[in-house]
C-alpha cells in the first residue's frame, strides 16, 4: 500500500487557496501550540472576511497569532472564550477593534467551545451541557431537564480550514504533540474540512511513527509543512 | 477605611489550600488562586489540573529551566513531575464537566449570600472573559473563591445579591478575603476565621450582606 505524501515545500503554498469568507480554526493556549508560521502565511496571502475560531483573539505581544489577522483587517468575526481583556489595562488589537465595532465576536465558554469543535468532528448534531445554565449566555437557548439537572443545548462548530502546530509528523500526516502544545490542536485537526499542519520536528517517513503514539490520525490531515530554519520557533532552536 | 493590617494574597491562598484534602484534583484559576500552589504540605498528595489538559504538573519552573511546551492555564511555565499526563482540550473539559475536579479556586468581582458569584463581565464594558470559568463553576465538586473583601474604592463585594452577571448560580461553598474566611450555608455568609485584630463587628461594617458568626470563630490559622 502506498500512502499519499502530503508534504508541501512552503507555508505560503500550503495556504495559497484559502478563499475570502472562510472559517478557520486557530489552536493554541497561553502561547503554546499556536500555528504561527501558517498564520503568518495567511497574513501574507491576504484572505479577508474570515471567521476565526480560537480560545482567545490574540495577545499584546509582537508574536504572530490570530490577533495578527484581526489587526490586519482580515477577520470579520471571532468565535472565542475571551472578548474582554483579562486585565483592563491590557488592550489587545482585537479588544480595541471589537470595542470600535470593527470586528464581530461570539463569546463561548471554553469547555463548550472545545466540545462544539469535538462534536463537529464526531458527526454529532448537538449536546446538552450544564455550563452557562442560569447565566446571560444561556438566554434564548433550548433548556432541558435530564435526570433532575438543567442543561442547555449547544451545536457543533465546524470549519473550512484548521491551521495546526504539531511536534512530529510522518509524511502521511499522522501527528504527535508535545506536552501542553496539544490543547485544541487534535480536535481542530479533526473538525475542519482541510487541515494544514506546521511541524516543529522532522517530518519522518511513513512507517517511522509508532502507531500506538499517534495523537491524530493522518486521515484527517491534508497538508504538512516542516517549519524552516528561519521560521517562527517560539524562542526554541530549530531541531529541538 | 481603617489602616489596620489585612491578610496578604499569599496568606489568603495558603488558608484555602489548607482545606485541600489528600488525593484531591485541584484546578486553580488564573491570578491570585495560582498562589495556592505555593502552599506545600508533604502529608498530602494534590493533583493539579490545568484546563489546557495538563494533569499532575509540578511547581512553577525556575528562570532558565522553563520548558517552552509546558504551561498552566495562566501561561506560567510549570515543571513536569512523575505521573504527569496530557490530554487534549475536549478531554480536559470532559474531566471538568464529568465532575472529576474536587475543588476549583477562582477570583471574583462579587459573591452573594446565596452562593452566586460574578467574575466574567462588567456590563459597562463590551465583551467578557469567560475562559473555563463557567464550566468549572457549574461542574466542579466545590467552588472556592479568593478575593479582596472590598473594591479598591472600598465598596463591598460580599453582597445579598450579585449586581454583575453571574458566572454560575448558587455554587460558592467557601470564600477567603483579606479580612476573613467564610463558608456559605443556606443561611448565607458564616464567618469562620478573622484576620488578626479584626472583630466580627468591624468585618460586618465592611460587608453589605449579613455576616453570621460561627460559634467556633477564631483567628486565622495557617497550619494544620
Amino acid at each position: 500500500m502506498v500512502m499519499r505524501d502530503k508534504v508541501y515545500a512552503t507555508m505560503d503554498e500550503a495556504v495559497a487557496d484559502i478563499p475570502d469568507g472562510s472559517t478557520v480554526m486557530c489552536p493554541g493556549f497561553s502561547g503554546v501550540g499556536v500555528p504561527r508560521n501558517l498564520l503568518a502565511a495567511v497574513n501574507r496571502q491576504g484572505a479577508r472576511e474570515l471567521t476565526c475560531i480560537s480560545n482567545n483573539a490574540g495577545t499584546t505581544d509582537e508574536l504572530v497569532d490570530v490577533g495578527t489577522l484581526v489587526e490586519a483587517g482580515q477577520v470579520k468575526k471571532m468565535i472565542c472564550a475571551f472578548t474582554a481583556p483579562t486585565h483592563p489595562s491590557v488592550i489587545s488589537p482585537f479588544v480595541r477593534m471589537y470595542n470600535e465595532g470593527l470586528v464581530d465576536a461570539e463569546l463561548v465558554p471554553q469547555g463548550t467551545l472545545a466540545e462544539r469543535i469535538r462534536i463537529a468532528a464526531a458527526g454529532i448534531g448537538g449536546f446538552y451541557t450544564p455550563t452557562s445554565v442560569g447565566t446571560e449566555l444561556a438566554e434564548g437557548k433550548e433548556h432541558r431537564v435530564i435526570n433532575g439537572r438543567t442543561y442547555v443545548l449547544e451545536y457543533p462548530l465546524p470549519a473550512d480550514y484548521a491551521l495546526i502546530r504539531a511536534w512530529k509528523a510522518d509524511r502521511f500526516g499522522n501527528l504527535q504533540f508535545r506536552l501542553a502544545q496539544r490543547n485544541f490542536n487534535p480536535i481542530m485537526a479533526m473538525a475542519a474540512t482541510i487541515t494544514i499542519v506546521e511541524v516543529e520536528n522532522d517530518v519522518v517517513e511513513i512507517g517511522e511513527l509508532d502507531p500506538d503514539q499517534v495523537h491524530v490520525s493522518g486521515i484527517y490531515v491534508d497538508r504538512i509543512v516542516k517549519i524552516p530554519e528561519d521560521g517562527i520557533w517560539d524562542g526554541a532552536k530549530p531541531g529541538l | 477605611m481603617t489602616g489596620k493590617a489585612k491578610l496578604t494574597r499569599q496568606a489568603m491562598c495558603d488558608r484555602l489550600a489548607m482545606e485541600f484534602q489528600d488525593g484531591w484534583i485541584v484546578n486553580l484559576g488564573v491570578g491570585m488562586p495560582t498562589l495556592c500552589s505555593n502552599y506545600v504540605d508533604e502529608s498530602r498528595s494534590i493533583i493539579n489540573h490545568s484546563e489546557n489538559g495538563v494533569i499532575g504538573y509540578g511547581p512553577l519552573a525556575a528562570e532558565g529551566e522553563e520548558d517552552r511546551h509546558l504551561v498552566n492555564a495562566g501561561g506560567q511555565h510549570v515543571t513536569s513531575q512523575p505521573g504527569m499526563g496530557i490530554v487534549h482540550h475536549a478531554d480536559s473539559f470532559m474531566i471538568i464537566r464529568g465532575g472529576m475536579i474536587d475543588v476549583t479556586v477562582m477570583g471574583a468581582y462579587e459573591v452573594a449570600e446565596n452562593g452566586d458569584f460574578a467574575n466574567w463581565r462588567i456590563p459597562t464594558r463590551k465583551g467578557g472573559g469567560i475562559g473555563g470559568a463557567m464550566d468549572l463553576a457549574a461542574c466542579a465538586k466545590r467552588v472556592f473563591i479568593a478575593m479582596e473583601h472590598n473594591t479598591r474604592e472600598g465598596a463591598p463585594r460580599l453582597l445579598r445579591r450579585c449586581s454583575l452577571p453571574v458566572t454560575a448560580p448558587g455554587v460558592v461553598k467557601m470564600l477567603v478575603t483579606d479580612l476573613g474566611l467564610f463558608q456559605i450555608a443556606a443561611s448565607g455568609f458564616e464567618l469562620l476565621e478573622h484576620a488578626p485584630g479584626w472583630s466580627p463587628q468591624e468585618i460586618q461594617e465592611q460587608t453589605e450582606a449579613t455576616v453570621k458568626v460561627s460559634p467556633g470563630l477564631r483567628e486565622f490559622r495557617f497550619r494544620g
